[in-house]
């Protein structure tokens, strides 16, 4: 169906497209899940939407009513789009050194912005929010992190969709952030194919975000269950910058850095699993389009520029 | 056998300041051993009740040794260990 009653209506239903070129075999196949294609451009228009609907049948949300949220960006841009059609004041809490577009962009979909320190990263945005939240008792946080409804909208909607478009699926790869897509999606899937493999690419950051951390204030996301998860990898960004070119170059999907992670992850799958000789179906997710982060510096100059360009950047 | 560990800033005061730290041994657990006896007081902030620290993540050439046997996980001539505090992703 390509016709909606309105805009919150078409989200999910993203195309899975496979990947002929980067494929390293055969019988050894990589698809995306375009979550570019949803109306906002990312894959959290899912969560956002989840959300805000979870909260009005609890009743917790009301019209007029002022949402307030800890949010690097393309969640905030999300809730600010169904907030705005549905009526809610939408304040975002974000680290101050994401990249420019996002802060416009959330701007232009109405919501207010405070910022957090850009040391602490996004650990130091939760903490913030939830100070605020505290203080002002009659917002309501819908907090990505621990809402069960981030992680059921992947459960409801990307899961069911990945294996209806791909029953041979063997391998699902997807960033680790709120956790919502890998647990939502992963148990989805586990439950219908308990063989399936999921593979979580998680962002390794420059000095910047880490250098303040101490070790026993870390931050896990409340959502996150290791048990769903069959490994664990760590990509840098100058993997990812490397991965997010080459999709570009040779499939022509134009992504941001979070997919080039994802993708680095689901290429290190594929090629172990050419090694070993076995078939393999490894679905991915492309989180959103490369747009937003043009400022950055990821998409010209050398990797050795781009990595340093990334230093110190939430590039995910 | 040589095998590369870089520390976050936090725990490098412990490391005579510096980022990276050779290490040896056939397991992590015998790794994180080897570098205890350079610099005292490194293994217990990383481990604790003979697990990893819930907010430690170590990595082998990028995976996450909580999916490949924990302290247990076998290591290799040339491997790369990385640690890193438990950090909040996502947007």
């Amino acid at each position: 169906m390509t016709r909606y009653d309105d805009l919150l209506s078409s989200v999910g239903r993203t195309p899975l497209v496979g990947l002929p070129r980067l494929s390293p075999a055969p019988n050894v196949r990589l698809w995306a899940k375009l979550e570019d294609r949803n109306p906002t451009g990312s894959v959290k228009d899912r969560a956002a939407l989840a959300m805000i609907e979870a909260a009005e049948k609890e009743g917790r949300l009301k019209p007029g009513d002022t949402i307030l949220e800890p949010t690097s960006g393309n969640t905030g841009i999300s809730l600010a789009m169904v907030a705005k059609l549905k009526g809610y004041r939408l304040i975002c809490v974000m680290p101050e050194n994401v990249s420019a577009e996002r802060t416009q962009l959330l701007r232009m979909w109405g919501a207010e912005i405070i910022t957090s320190q850009a040391a602490g990263g996004s650990n130091e945005a939760v903490r913030r929010a939830k100070e605020i939240s505290a203080q002002n008792p009659d917002w309501v946080m819908l907090y990505q992190y621990g809402n069960p409804a981030n992680a059921l909208a992947h459960y409801n909607g990307t899961g069911p969709e990945l294996l209806a478009d791909l029953p041979e699926i063997t391998h699902f790869v997807a960033g680790l952030g709120t956790t919502g897509t890998l647990m939502g999606a992963g148990r989805y899937l586990r439950e219908h194919k308990p063989d399936v493999e999921i593979v979580a690419a998680e962002p390794r950051y420059g000095e910047l975000v880490y250098g303040l951390r101490n070790l026993d204030e870390g931050f896990i996301p409340e959502l996150y269950d290791e048990t769903v998860l069959t490994s664990r990898f760590s990509v840098g960004p100058r993997d990812a910058v490397a991965k997010m070119r080459m999709l570009l170059e040779q499939e022509g999907i134009f992504a941001g850095v979070s997919t080039g992670a994802i993708l680095h992850a689901a290429m290190g799958i594929a090629a172990k699993c050419v090694k070993a000789g076995t078939a393999a179906d490894i679905a991915f997710i492309v989180c959103d389009g490369g747009w937003k982060y043009l400022s950055t510096g990821a998409y010209e100059g050398t990797l050795d520029e781009a990595e340093d360009q990334l230093d110190g950047q939430l590039w995910a | 056998m040589a095998i590369q560990v870089s520390l976050p800033t936090i725990l490098r005061p412990l490391a005579k300041d510096l980022r990276r730290v050779d290490t040896e041994g056939e397991t992590l657990a015998q790794a994180i051993d080897f570098l205890e006896a350079s610099f005292p007081g490194l293994k217990d902030r990383l481990v604790e009740d003979g697990a990893l620290r819930r907010y430690v993540n170590i990595y082998i050439n990028d995976e996450d040794v909580r999916f490949l046997g924990g302290l247990d996980s076998e290591l290799s001539d040339g491997d790369r260990i990385d640690v890193l505090p438990a950090v909040a992703g996502g947007q």
